[in-house]
């Protein structure tokens, strides 16, 4: 077991910060400080920092967030970047409206 | 459901250069492309490029993406724009947003070129309007012919942000400070030159401490950080801007091929989340094939190989062309992109700090510090020669592969030779005609004209000019020096531009001849 998974081990007290109010998701409007709680709250993986929190779950789909909070989850956990699986890829990989998700083109055109 | 021999996602560089390939070997190739436009990143490039010949060096990005739409076009590729790809299935269903409606399609090979999305970086006040990645300015002059605020500070050294900087003064803002926390210029030296020398200065080991203002960005506030990136007290600096322009590097957008199932790696010298593949782009799922910077971050020259090497990969995956013909291909496409990839920037010299050129010269401390080469360290390299008439300094002075600069001279007064990453040296006994060919061949502008005295204690220098309006022959102003600081008075003498600078102008200023070697741009009176 590597030491992401291993939740027996001490990461020690949230411990407040300055920038704790900075917004990392701004889709969803997370900040900083939410994320770190969330850690100390048991959320350990970013699929459950995700689920949790909505981050990277808006209009960019994580585009411009992902990186970030994937960086504060692991400093928070004192491990690399590279040691968190990335959150789950799935369709619709773009955001898009329901409507149209669900508006499937009639079957019938012509196949060349 | 649809079918198609290849579906090819993404439009970019690499992608229609897959499709390009595979098309012409008699694939049935459909590309989507999310944008209204096709070209990818290559439509915002509007510098030359490097590389040789067979690179394109020395043709400006967008005339680059022109030209692979045409060979797009030609080979009979079909190019379906507004097409958002939102996933990738088992057995290579893809499933497409064109219009108001969801459409499924059939690869039997599947090549997925969806390029980098930009990294971003968190200070106070980075969500404030104005705070923008470069590639979004890029987008913004380049595309839609906005200019992105009127006082930006650059944070990023490397080639985007540098190249960036530099469009944005041509688009006639002013930037006012390019900023980075590494110690050392990440681009090429070339590039940072060419900004130094018009004035902006560079802070290497800084980093932006907060962007100021309500509603927008009015200020922002850099300070000094020590070995491990921290802030150190009493070193910030505050600049009146209201742009701030991020360029921190780029993230492959890897998500569909992670969605369909493809063996992945976090691998930071690649940018991040990229599919592990082999050489010619094939992933751990048969006939699933990426090219670009989607498989690691490099720039557009090598994406486009990348990409012929897939297209050529799926055309031989679905039995189109034989192993041999296969072989072959891939030789001399591996050929070119080697030769993308060697001296100093190369993928495999990634982070590592260079002391000394392939020739064994000492680099300038001071183009990695400060974004120019000191007066007292130009004379060391090869292509920086003294001889009576006109001549030309090429301040080149990092080992890149790029060698326009040899064909250009109809004399063949300029040698790089075999080796593509070489430093450009002056030929002996060759006479320069003042042609001004090779400076406006250099992609870095890093080559001058210089008589270095007229006889009248006067020198003349040639300078490549990038910026309108011209200035007319006969306008009095300053010449500055490689540092952008005032060296003396200077006269521009004539500007010639004629087509095959391809819009590089030549500006010709008369200067006393003490500064023959120190005056490298010019500014009019009243812009000083």
């Amino acid at each position: 077991m590597n030491s992401v998974n291993d939740r027996l081990r001490d990461i020690g007290e949230f411990v407040p910060a300055p920038d704790d109010d900075m917004l990392i998701c701004r889709c969803e409007e997370i900040t900083k400080g939410e994320i770190r709680k969330a850690v100390h709250e048991g959320m350990w993986t970013l699929t459950e920092i995700r689920r949790y929190l909505r981050t990277g779950m808006g209009l960019c789909q994580g585009q411009t967030c992902a990186k970030l909070v994937k960086g504060i989850v692991a400093r928070e956990l004192g491990v690399s970047p590279a040691e968190l699986e990335p959150a789950t890829s799935r369709a619709p990989m773009r955001p898009i409206e329901m409507r149209i998700f669900a508006n499937e083109a009639k079957e019938g055109e012509k196949n060349e | 459901m649809k079918r198609y021999d290849l579906i090819v996602v993404g439009a970019g560089p690499s992608g229609l250069s897959a499709a390009i390939e595979a098309a012409k070997r008699g694939l049935k190739v459909v590309v989507f492309d999310e944008n209204e436009k096709p070209g990818g990143q290559l439509f915002k490039q509007i510098h030359k490029f490097f590389g040789s010949k067979e690179h394109r060096a020395k043709v400006r990005g967008f005339v680059i993406g022109e030209q692979l739409l045409a060979e797009a076009d030609e080979a009979g590729v079909q190019v379906v724009l507004n097409a958002t790809v939102v996933g990738l299935y088992q057995d290579k269903e893809i499933v497409v947003r064109i219009g108001e409606e969801i459409r499924h399609y059939k690869g039997d090979a599947v090549i997925i070129a969806t390029g980098a999305a930009e990294n971003m970086v968190t200070f106070p006040g980075w969500t404030l309007p104005g705070v923008i990645g470069a590639g979004a300015a890029q987008t913004m002059m380049n595309l839609h012919g906005v200019r992105p605020g009127k006082k930006v500070l650059m944070l990023g050294s490397g080639n985007v942000g540098l190249v960036v900087s530099f469009q944005l003064m041509q688009c006639g803002c002013e930037v006012v400070a390019l900023v980075d926390a590494a110690p050392r210029v990440g681009g090429y030296g070339v590039h940072a030159a060419k900004v130094a020398r018009t004035g902006v200065p560079f802070y290497l080991s800084h980093t932006i401490v907060k962007a100021e203002g309500d509603e927008c960005v009015t200020g922002v506030t850099i300070a000094e950080v020590d070995s491990s990136f921290q802030f150190i007290p009493g070193t910030e600096k505050h600049f009146d801007v209201d742009t701030i322009c991020l360029a921190v590097g780029l993230s492959p957008m890897s998500q569909l091929l992670k969605m369909a199932g493809c063996e992945m790696e976090d691998n930071p010298k690649r940018g991040g989340q990229v599919p592990i593949c082999d050489e010619y782009g094939r992933t751990s799922l048969p006939g699933v094939f990426v090219a670009g910077d989607v498989s690691g971050i490099e720039e557009a020259s090598s994406a486009m190989i990348e990409g012929r090497m897939a297209g050529i990969a799926a055309a031989e995956y679905l039995g189109y062309i034989e192993k041999e013909e296969l072989e072959t291909e891939l030789t001399s496409l591996e050929k070119a992109l080697d030769g993308l990839r060697q001296g100093m920037f190369a993928p495999k010299n990634r982070g590592k700090a260079i002391e000394k050129t392939e020739e064994g010269i000492d680099i300038s401390t001071s183009l990695l510090k400060n974004g120019y080469i000191a007066d007292d360290e130009i004379e060391r390299f090869p292509g920086v020669t003294h001889r009576v008439g006109i001549h030309p300094v090429m301040e080149c002075t990092q080992n890149i592969p790029c060698n326009p600069c040899q064909d250009a001279c109809p004399k063949g007064c300029i040698s790089i030779g075999a080796n593509i990453t070489s430093l450009p040296i002056v030929v002996e006994g060759a006479e320069c005609m003042n042609c001004g060919m090779c400076v406006a061949s250099c992609s870095g502008q890093a080559i001058f004209l210089v008589d270095e005295d007229c006889g009248d204690g006067t020198a003349t220098v040639t300078i490549p000019y990038e910026f309108l309006p011209l200035p007319e022959a006969g306008t009095k102003g300053s010449a500055l020096g490689r540092n952008g600081k005032k060296v003396c008075e200077a006269e521009v003498v004539s500007v010639k531009s004629v087509k095959a600078f391809d819009k590089t102008n030549l500006l010709t200023m008369r200067v006393p001849k003490e500064f023959a070697m120190k005056a490298r741009f010019f500014k009019e009176e009243a812009a000083i």
